[in-house]
């Protein structure tokens, strides 16, 4: 490994002055992704700062303004929380989705959104809960959409000496649901060839989709949202065929690669396919059969 | 190279070591104190033969820097045992060939261990999957499972 520099701050001030000190300083969570990169010297640090010590950053709380998920909270804490299993179904699939029992007890949420990776398994859940990053630095805190927060492939907004502090889930209505399912060759361990998260809030009496929310991953440089599709199925009445025509529209908010893990051809069909199991299991989820 | 002074708990022994900052703790288990038990093979988070408890909760310690473990409690394979005698989890993978050429039984071990304390009975699908992270080249697998199932349910 390059030779760097270990801090663990207690608090985000002192995060956000480490931050600033000099040469290449990089903040980190779980270290599932970074102390593989910096082994393999695909990265490079003076300093590594780890973040799981500050309080603020291991926040799992609801608040009046949504749940918030602090940025060093691991994936298995937040698969096992009692309101994300209520509230937030695809965050729990997605979470649970993430490498292996021993990676989700260290990887972080945050970590994942931080790493930027197309094929991240929990951004899109969170981009169909419109969740909010709440970013920390030494002018203050900002905060932004998430959908705003992707540049490309390991690409964020994050300006130098910023960190992630947080990400806030509006809570969803009554009777919506989320769902995530990604597709790998075999059953653990793998990176997405292809994944769909949907979001559906529908009136129960009238069946009507009052707000659908799509997002892909590993099928564009960044996550994405199905926005076509979501218009597609909003003030509709939702139907198999409604559910058909989603999962088409989806996949033209899809602009994949061939690469080895499947062909671009493929990776539409996989959208097509996952928008609508994932369709269908929000609403059996919110218990509304067709 | 930055060093860093850490204090952690290792099997229920306090222990106090100068590390370097870019050390894994699998490094710092195997090289500086001993503990071969844990094993290193893929080093990138794949195999789990590096599996350890780290406060509890299973991590690869091969993507875990060693300042990190300071004020942690951190439980190897060799901290199974009591007193000389296997735990019921190492007795039943003994009994039922849980095992071939060993590399890989420590990871599995931690790993069964953390998956029972949290599940005790759990079911083979549940078995299958809490152990992903583990991997064999040797037995298909099988054994380990009928291994864990005697743990749980004797
Ligand atoms: C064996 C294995 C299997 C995996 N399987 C999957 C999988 O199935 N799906 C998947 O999506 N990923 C997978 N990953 C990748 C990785 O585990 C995830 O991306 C994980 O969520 C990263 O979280 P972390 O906390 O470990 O990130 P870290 O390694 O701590 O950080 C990731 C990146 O973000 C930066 N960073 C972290 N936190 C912050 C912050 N708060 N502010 C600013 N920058 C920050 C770091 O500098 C680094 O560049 C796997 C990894 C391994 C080793």
């Amino acid at each position: 490994m390059p030779s760097f520099d270990y801090a663990a701050p207690t608090s985000l001030a002192e995060a956000v002055k480490l931050m600033g000190s000099s040469g290449t300083v990089r903040a980190f969570a779980g270290g599932t992704d970074l102390i593989d990169q910096l082994k393999t010297n695909r990265r490079n640090a003076d300093l590594v700062i780890d973040l799981k010590r500050i309080p603020e950053l291991q926040k799992l709380e609801m608040g009046s303004d949504g749940l918030h998920i602090g940025a060093a909270r691991s994936c298995s804490d937040v698969h096992h929380d009692a309101t994300v299993n209520r509230l937030y179904g695809g965050l729990a699939d997605a979470t649970g989705l993430v490498g292996s029992v021993q990676i989700q007890n260290r990887a972080a949420v945050g970590g994942n959104v931080c790493n930027a990776a197309p094929s991240g398994d929990t951004t899109p859940n969170l981009l169909t809960h419109e969740a909010v990053a709440v970013i920390t630095g030494p002018s203050g805190t900002r905060k932004i959409e998430l959908a705003d927060f992707f540049v490309g492939p390991g690409q964020t907004v994050l300006q130098s000496g910023e960190i992630l502090q947080e990400l806030i889930l509006p809570k969803p209505p009554e009777s919506s649901a989320s769902a995530y399912l990604r597709f790998i060759p075999r059953n653990e361990m793998d990176i997405a060839v292809a994944g769909v998260s949907s979001f559906i809030h529908v009136d129960p009496a009238t069946k009507t989709v009052r707000k659908a929310r799509i997002a892909l991953a590993s099928v564009a440089p960044t996550p994405v949202r199905a926005r076509g599709a979501e218009s597609v199925l909003e003030g509709k009445v939702i139907t198999e065929a409604l559910i058909a025509s989603a999962g088409d529209a989806a996949v033209e908010s899809a602009t994949p690669i061939t690469d080895v893990r499947g062909s671009a051809e493929y990776r539409r069909e996989l959208v097509r396919v996952l928008t609508r199991r994932t369709l269908s299991i929000c609403l059996e989820r919110i218990g509304i059969s067709l | 190279m930055p060093t860093k002074h850490i204090k952690f708990t290792v099997n229920g022994v306090e222990q106090e070591q100068l590390v370097d900052s870019t050390w894994t703790l699998l490094e710092t288990l195997r090289d500086k104190m001993g503990l071969t038990g844990t094993k290193e093979g893929c080093s990138n988070g794949n195999c789990g033969a590096c599996t350890v408890m780290l406060d509890g909760k299973t991590a690869c310690s091969c993507l875990v820097l060693a300042p990190e473990a300071d004020g942690r409690v951190v439980t190897t394979v060799e901290g199974l045992e009591t007193g000389g005698k296997l735990s019921a989890i190492q007795d039943a993978f003994v009994k039922e060939g849980g095992l071939q050429c060993g590399f890989c039984t420590p990871g599995f071990l931690i790993s069964t261990t953390f998956l029972l304390k949290n599940n005790p009975h759990p079911s083979e699908d549940e078995i299958r999957l809490n152990l992903a992270g583990n991997l064999c080249r040797c037995t298909g697998y099988d054994k380990i499972v009928k291994a864990v199932e005697r743990a749980a349910n004797g």
